[in-house]
């Protein structure tokens, strides 16, 4: 490759380096200052006065001599999250593929059209979808209703609203359309005589789910967990309408370090922390599908 | 792969939004402008209206859900507010920071009309950064339809009877309900003594099973459709729940109800100071103040808009406050941070 040519495919990716730049390393950068800092009085942080504390407090509290003693109710809070945003990628994956694999073999008009359908709820506002939530689930709602006039639950109020399954039942909602997306950009792009020929060769429809159209469509689904399990992670409004404030997220509790608690380095730190997990993950999606999938096996 | 590069930024996106707070508002700056940062839900709008026939000066409302969210959002250098509203102890944390402006409120043409004692409060004595706005308390409201007479106590929310157990809804906010759980323990709600804290997270743990939700939004509603049957409220908020539910009580607990009082102040970094300060004296009028109070259901600090106020908010003991409970009320503090930490501590513990 020439000079120039190398110059000219710079000053192309300029603009996207320059907008990662000031949009991401730059508050990046900004924070992980200030998860270095110590906290102001009043909130805010002093500048010139640098410690760990931050980091130390999210382990350890300080006992009142001074000695740190194990402090688990923030390793609890993200245990927590993960939990609920792994359970959330299941339940999307479970929900997903099915789905997009149903719109994948569809003939293409209506594909077209079926793709549109998944994007209408970003047309509102997540905070008003969780109200109608709210109002789905609870006692008296559509929900409890359906499921008494189905003979499924007893007849007696559910209390599903204001719990963990009302939480998971939100996000995966919110987040179901990153998985399906993904996955249907993968299926759509499968060479449909690779099935013919799992048939062929004497496969049954099970087998060639499982031994072809899942391993192609592995990298969608790859992305698509990630893509739900990451901005589920942090989720911040469903777990405070759906789950009636009860248990915290990580999303909460860094708030609570910028809101009431003024600890603006703590606050920092605990996003760090969780930005430190989330660009793990990713690395370890960027590393086991790094090879293009079509030519492995 | 053109999918992959496409995550890729995708998952940027999704990091970023994950790791960024909320970025500092626009600043605007305009002739005749006036830009208001208040609480949701806390001035009415046709008030504005006639602020703006009457003054030619065109607003612009923004809105917050705690005095920590507006201080966080000033110290991070937002600086297109003209006017916001912080409660007592906030308006001294702002003067202490420099981030209030000096307005001499106490000079202004209609100050005269400020009853005491809020034309000389403790954080702000000589009026000269602030301006009153609103007062009231922070108690709870119960539907006596459906309970019956409750003891006057805090008891009722912290060890409910068989009938209110998940049937109780807490504001969602870390300082009113710790606060609250204090003055039922009967411990300083600034204590520096983690024994002291540990009592009032015993109180809130017990009581965090039949919590059907700590949400500070939509109270009024919530009690009204009947989803919980005692809510811990603002009183201006009860009042305006009786409207829709008549049954609707509020009640003044003897172990203590917190006091507070919002304010008018204009931040250092205001476009329009000028406007601001129109503003400020023109709400001190008291057709303008009784407006105000009409909408939001709470008193204000205005002589003479008695004679505007609806006869609804005369008469209830949820707005005028009976005179026997005058030794109950208990003033907002600013604690110490090491109180905060430990009051942050316990919230964090109840929610872990």
């Amino acid at each position: 490759m020439t000079g120039s040519a190398t110059s000219k495919r710079f000053l192309q990716i300029a603009p996207a380096l320059a907008i990662i730049g000031f949009f991401m390393l730059a508050p990046l950068g900004l924070m992980a200052y200030v998860s270095i800092l110590e906290k102001g009085l009043n909130g805010g942080v002093v500048w010139d006065l640098h410690t760990s504390e931050a980091y130390v407090n999210f382990i350890f509290e300080r006992d009142l001599d001074d000695s740190l003693i194990l402090n688990t109710d923030y390793l609890q809070i993200f245990a927590r999250s993960f939990g609920l945003s792994l359970l959330t990628a299941a339940l999307a994956l479970a929900i997903g593929f099915p789905t997009a694999l149903y719109m994948s073999m569809q003939p293409e008009g209506r594909r077209n059209l079926l793709i549109f359908l998944v994007t209408i709820p970003f047309w509102t506002n997540l905070l008003v979808r969780n109200y109608a939530w709210i109002l789905l689930l609870r006692n008296g709602g559509l929900v409890e209703n359906l499921l008494h006039w189905l003979g499924i639950a007893a007849d007696q109020p559910l209390g599903l609203l204001y719990t963990p399954y009302a939480v998971s039942i939100g996000l995966t909602y919110s987040y179901l359309p990153f998985m399906v997306l993904p996955i249907y950009a993968s299926l759509e792009k499968l060479d449909s005589r690779l099935i013919e020929a799992a048939f062929d060769l004497g496969a049954d429809r099970r087998r060639a789910l499982l031994r072809v159209i899942l391993p192609l469509a592995a990298p969608g689904i790859a992305a698509g967990c990630v893509l739900v399990f990451v901005p589920a992670l942090g989720a911040y409004v469903t777990p405070e309408l759906l789950g009636g404030g009860k248990s915290m997220m990580i999303g909460n509790l860094i708030q609570s370090q910028f809101g009431a608690a003024r600890n603006w380095p703590f606050g920092a730190a605990l996003a760090f922390a969780l930005l430190t997990i989330v660009l793990l993950a990713m690395m370890v999606y960027l590393i086991r599908f790094r090879r293009a999938p079509a030519g492995g096996h | 792969m053109a999918f992959k590069k496409l995550l890729g930024s995708v998952a940027c996106a999704a990091t970023l939004a994950l790791t960024m707070g909320p970025l500092t508002a626009g600043s605007a700056q305009a002739e005749g402008e006036l830009f208001l940062y208040n609480w949701s839900n806390y001035f009415p709008p046709d008030l504005l209206k006639k602020f703006e026939a009457d003054t030619g000066i065109k607003v612009t409302l923004d809105v917050y859900d705690s005095n920590e969210t507006m201080l966080a959002k000033l110290q991070a250098g937002a600086s297109g507010y003209d006017v916001v509203v912080p409660s007592d102890y906030m308006v001294k944390i702002m003067i202490d920071e420099g981030l209030a402006e000096k307005i001499d409120a106490g000079s202004m043409s209609n100050f005269a009309n400020v009853m005491a004692p809020h034309n000389a409060q403790p954080f702000d004595p000589e009026r000269s950064y602030s301006a009153p706005y609103m007062w009231g308390t922070t108690g709870f409201t119960y539907d006596s339809a459906k309970t019956g007479k409750l003891e006057n106590s805090w008891k009722e929310v912290f060890e409910p009877r068989d009938a209110l157990k998940g049937q109780i809804a807490m504001l969602n906010d870390e300082v009113e309900v710790y606060n609250a759980a204090a003055y039922y323990v009967g411990v300083s709600k600034c204590t520096e003594d983690s024994k002291d804290a540990q009592k009032i997270l015993d109180v809130l743990e017990k009581q965090k099973p039949f919590v059907a939700t700590y949400n500070s939004d939509g109270t009024i509603d919530r009690m009204a459709a009947g989803e919980v049957v005692a809510h811990m409220q603002w009183n201006g908020a009860s009042h305006r729940t009786k409207e829709k539910l008549p049954s609707a009580t509020y009640m003044y607990p003897k172990e203590g109800i917190t006091f507070w009082a919002d304010n008018f102040v204009v931040p250092s970094s205001a476009p329009n100071k000028e406007n601001a300060k129109t503003f400020i004296n023109w709400m001190m009028a008291p057709e303008n103040a009784a407006m105000a109070s009409n909408f939001t259901g709470y008193m204000n600090a205005i002589r003479g808009s008695g004679a505007f106020m609806d006869d609804s908010l005369k008469t209830d003991p949820a707005v005028v406050m009976p005179e026997e409970f005058a030794d109950r009320l208990r003033p907002n503090l600013n604690c110490s941070p090491a109180a905060r930490e430990l009051r942050n501590k316990v919230w964090t513990r109840l929610k872990k």
